[in-house]
């Protein structure tokens, strides 16, 4: 590696700041990309808090391998294990290190971090910093950020709108083009590697949880430059925000990790206030249906629930708009500031209604990618990651890496609550070592070395791309209608429920938009801060991604995690006579088998030449922990898991050394 | 709330002060936008873009304005509505149009350059957070064991000043703070010119925002390992002694921060370290 080597890290979020912040500390010159200020990032509009196994679940019987389990068990088996079962050893050392910089985390009487209990597990693992967790976290990078930034090691380019990488004719990535959002120049940027770290694609679907900011355009541009794409069809709805003319504004996990109780009145609309609804006639539909996690269930089943209640049992709260309780009355004042202050606040600020004093009023809303880029990694014989192997987290494109929200790789088909600000800075910390092992790869060559014609080519094709959209005064379409309009289809066709008729004329439709948006007309034709030019820009580049969402939905016919068919359920096992519940419950787990030997697999898209997404699939290493049934609510589920975990027990007997759900093996301590 | 005019009529006017770029004149543009349920400042800007035509309906460039979150938390919206600096994100459209029936009025902060319309550059104020060192001065980012114990009155205590989001609601209302506008010269490079821009930015007004970030990592345990540094930021040109204790900066910060209890103990910290130096302590 040279003293002149230099990394661009394109996106300022946590993991891009965390990839940042390490990089420097190994002494490589890192630029820093953002379209927003990096300490503006939609990082800061995480609530809940971080997870790893700590001291006080430790003496209940939880572990690193236990992390790593529910995380699995949680996202339906479809993430390869050997990348969570790093995660989750990483997570404790994660917290700590936050800790020393300096966040504000909440603390127990005796000065040690509080943790809470998030979804998908019955451990309190969740450490956090109020309920604006996301926000202390990105400052305390953005702050270390901003101490090598002092030092001259790392330069921002704040303002700045990713265009795409430069690829030399072996189809290896040295650097990138962007455009200064003030100025609109386009300039090139020599690197000699390049971390994606641009978070998620909400604008797809119009209103989401997700800033202004989270357009998948960065990633879309990687992805047209022919980085692949994987389980774009797994998308995140997140059981309770509140819904706004703007934006759905996210109402945290945390308020039901915190006691917050889900409910409707038993009868429909009843129009009373809810305070004055006797208690027998709630209906708590998540305790009722869901003893054991009760309103903690995983988001997917939470948010399938809710949208239930509403659409087909027809309890909504309000006759012409859907919602349902979440309720926090029941708990004093001074704990709710303590510990849920942020977004209680913002409900106030929203709703102009005190959520400690009336039951909130929320729905589902459109939150997390679980999909991304596609990126690969490295596996020790353990089934932990080789650290620092320059293979970690490197999509398919030589000198591509990606980490954070933009990855495909740790959340499977659902996330678990307080796992995302642990995957972004974990990847972050965990590739930078990797970058430098490939930076002091010798035979590699540098971006220096590359002829500036290669820079200067990328860079006309953009410059010729922006200019001829200027000129594109008297189009017949707006960009902002368009953008409205895909979200609304996306929102109906590729969310909670999903139909493969509805799927298919979406995917029409879509198409027939993109072709649409080719021909908005710029309202505004200056040279100087356009942000119309940029919004087109970015809108067109929306639809190949939302096309492969679509398609990888349209395809994979069953359903995992937050992916939901009701043409493919699996009903569980209602027979009262014992031979039948137990033939009911074989036929069940043979059927799951076949449906995880066809479809335990993950999407992975390339954009054909004619930009139609071609889908291959890909398998998914679940060497560690045998894939088991998530049986959450289900009828039968008893009988099911006996029947199950009587096979698991004679395929481990066949192949010792493989584990199961309730192996012993302990992971291995890490370094 | 129901009074208002834009649900008599379902129309209300947004009169923006436009400016095509820095130093340029700037100048007044009213929009005409249809009332709906639930908008604040943010969703009446994206009908204006979305529109691109005046009241008078004259062809119009959309207004340029900065935002990410929409939820008071990235500090990206900040602008003058209605006379008051705060987050647009949070404006509510009912409100101010109780306020003031039948316009809402849009200018950007004064306090900083100006890029176009409503976006401002506040790269002033992230400046400021390196001038005082706003951060813990870590060995290193390898896992050596848990930070500091901290007692729950510590941790209640730093939270609120943690939430400061550099939106620059504080500085816009400060009277001691002045804009610094670096003109470009002829033949200057880029870097000359950011070069200049920052020692320009680095003797003057660092403000409330800057102080109370030192107050935050000066309580921190590790943090107090480099208080010096800190305080002497504070008494450098351009510090705590510039402020004139108006206290308006509190009145309207969006996350309620008690910048002027920050201010009061950095005053007192500064002028304890201040007299510790002369004796040579």
């Amino acid at each position: 590696m040279s003293s002149e080597s230099r990394v661009m890290v394109v996106g300022g979020g946590l993991a891009g700041l965390a990839a940042t912040m390490k990089l420097a500390e190994l002494g490589v010159h890192v630029d820093l990309m953002s379209l927003t200020p990096v300490k503006r990032s939609h990082s800061v509009c995480a609530q809940g808090g971080i997870n790893s196994v700590n001291d006080q679940t430790r003496q209940l019987g939880d572990s690193e391998w236990k992390h790593f389990d529910d995380t699995v068990y949680g996202g339906d088996f479809l993430q390869h294990q050997p990348p969570v079962k790093e995660m989750s050893d990483w997570a404790p050392k994660i917290i700590e290190l936050m800790d020393r910089l300096g966040v504000t985390f909440n603390r127990t009487p005796e000065g040690f971090l509080d943790r809470r209990r998030f979804g998908g597990t019955l451990y309190k693992r969740t450490a956090f910093a109020g309920a604006t967790t996301g926000q202390q976290l990105l400052y305390a990078l953005d702050e270390q950020v901003r101490r090598w930034e002092s030092t001259g090691l790392v330069r921002k380019f704040e303002f700045w709108d990713f265009l795409g990488p430069v690829l030399d004719d072996n189809g290896e990535c040295w650097g990138c083009v962007a455009q200064d959002l003030r100025t609109m120049e386009i300039r090139s940027f020599p690197s000699d590697a390049m971390v994606v770290a641009t978070g998620g694609c909400g604008l797809i679907y119009g209103r989401s949880t997700m800033s202004m900011a989270c357009s998948g355009s960065a990633a879309s541009r990687c992805f047209q430059a022919g980085v692949d794409y994987g389980n774009g069809e797994f998308i995140q709805v997140h059981p309770t925000a509140i819904p706004g003319a703007d934006k759905l504004r996210l109402m945290s996990e945390s308020a039901r990790g915190e006691g917050g109780r889900v409910w409707v009145p038993r009868k429909p609309h009843d129009a009373r206030d809810p305070l004055r609804i006797p208690e027998d006639e709630r209906y708590f539909f998540l305790e009722e249906r869901y003893p054991t996690y009760g309103n903690l269930v995983p988001r997917d089943i939470a948010t399938r629930e809710i949208f239930n209640v509403c659409v087909h049992e027809g309890l909504s709260v309000e006759a012409d708009r859907q919602c349902v309780y979440l309720d926090l009355t029941h708990i004093s004042r001074g704990e709710l500031d303590r510990k849920l202050g942020g977004i209680l606040e913002i409900y106030e600020k929203f709703q102009g209604v005190d959520p400690r004093d009336v039951p909130m009023k929320i729905f589902p809303a459109v939150h997390y990618s679980m999909g991304g880029l596609w990126a690969d990694y490295e596996r020790t014989a353990d089934g932990g990651l080789v650290p620092g192997s320059p293979r970690n987290q490197r999509t398919n494109v030589p000198g591509i890496y990606a980490i954070g929200e933009c990855d495909y790789q740790y959340h499977g088909a659902n996330r678990l609550g307080a796992n995302s600000l642990l995957s972004c800075i974990f990847s972050g910390l965990f590739v930078a070592p990797c970058l430098v092992n490939l930076l002091k790869q010798s035979d590699r060559g540098s971006a220096a070395e590359k002829p500036s014609s290669l820079f200067d080519e990328v860079r006309a094709t953009h410059q010729n791309r922006h200019d001829a959209l200027l000129r594109q005064t008297t189009g017949d379409e707006n960009p902002y209608l368009i953008h409205q309009q895909l979200g609304d289809i996306m929102t109906k066709a590729a969310t909670v429920v999903r139909h493969n008729d509805k799927l298919a004329e979406a995917y029409a439709t879509v198409c027939d938009l993109q072709e649409r948006a080719g021909r908005c007309a710029i309202s505004d034709t200056g040279s100087w801060t356009n942000q119309n030019v940029v919004f087109t820009k970015a809108l067109v580049d929306m639809f190949p991604i939302a096309r492969s969402i679509l398609k990888g939905a349209r395809q994979r016919d069953e359903c995992r995690g937050a992916h939901f068919k009701p043409d493919f359920t699996m009903p569980g096992v209602d027979a009262e006579d014992p031979v039948e519940k137990l033939r009911q419950a074989e036929a069940w787990c043979d059927r799951f088998e076949a449906k995880n030997d066809k479809w335990l697999k993950s999407s992975v898209v390339s954009l054909d030449d004619d930009g139609e997404p071609s889908i291959r699939y890909e398998d998914v290493d679940t060497s560690l922990i045998r894939p088991r049934p998530r049986l959450y609510g289900l009828v039968g589920a008893e009988i099911i898991d006996e029947v199950w975990k009587t096979r698991a027990g004679a395929a481990s007997e066949r192949a010792p050394g493989s584990g199961d759900q309730s192996s012993s093996v302990s992971p291995a301590s890490t370094s | 709330m129901s009074t208002s005019t834009a649900e008599t009529n379902g129309l209300f006017d947004v009169r923006v002060l436009r400016q095509d770029g820095p130093r340029q004149p700037s100048y007044w543009q009213s929009f005409r936008v249809s009332h709906e349920p639930d908008m604040n400042v943010i969703s009446v800007l994206q009908r204006v873009a979305a529109r691109a035509t005046t009241k008078d309906g004259k062809p119009a460039a959309p207004v340029a304005w900065d935002c990410n979150c929409l939820e008071e938390v990235c500090g990206a919206c900040t602008m003058v509505i209605n006379g008051r600096v705060r987050q647009a994100c949070s404006a509510l459209v009912d409100r101010l149009l109780d306020d003031r029936p039948g316009e809402i009025e849009l200018r950007p902060m004064t306090k900083f350059p100006i890029v176009r319309d409503l976006m401002v550059d506040r790269a002033r104020m992230f400046r400021a957070l390196s001038r005082v060192k706003a951060w813990v001065e870590v060995d290193g980012y390898n896992a050596m064991g848990p930070g500091p114990r901290v007692s729950r009155a510590n941790q209640e205590a730093a939270y609120p000043l943690s939430q400061c989001m550099s939106c620059g609601c504080c500085l816009e209302a400060c009277p001691q703070f002045t804009k610094i506008e670096v003109t470009p010269l002829a033949g200057e490079s880029e870097e000359e010119l950011v070069q200049r821009q920052e020692s320009a930015y680095d003797r003057g007004f660092m403000g409330p925002h800057a102080i109370s970030q030192a107050m935050l990592f000066n309580a921190h345990p590790t943090g107090s390992m480099t208080a010096a540094d800190r305080l002497n930021a504070l008494t450098d040109e351009g510090g705590i002694q510039i402020c004139g204790n108006a206290q308006n900066c509190v009145s309207v910060c969006p996350k309620e921060i008690p910048l002027t209890t920050s201010i009061a103990q950095a005053g007192r910290a500064t002028t304890l370290h201040t007299i510790q130096k002369w004796l040579g302590s």
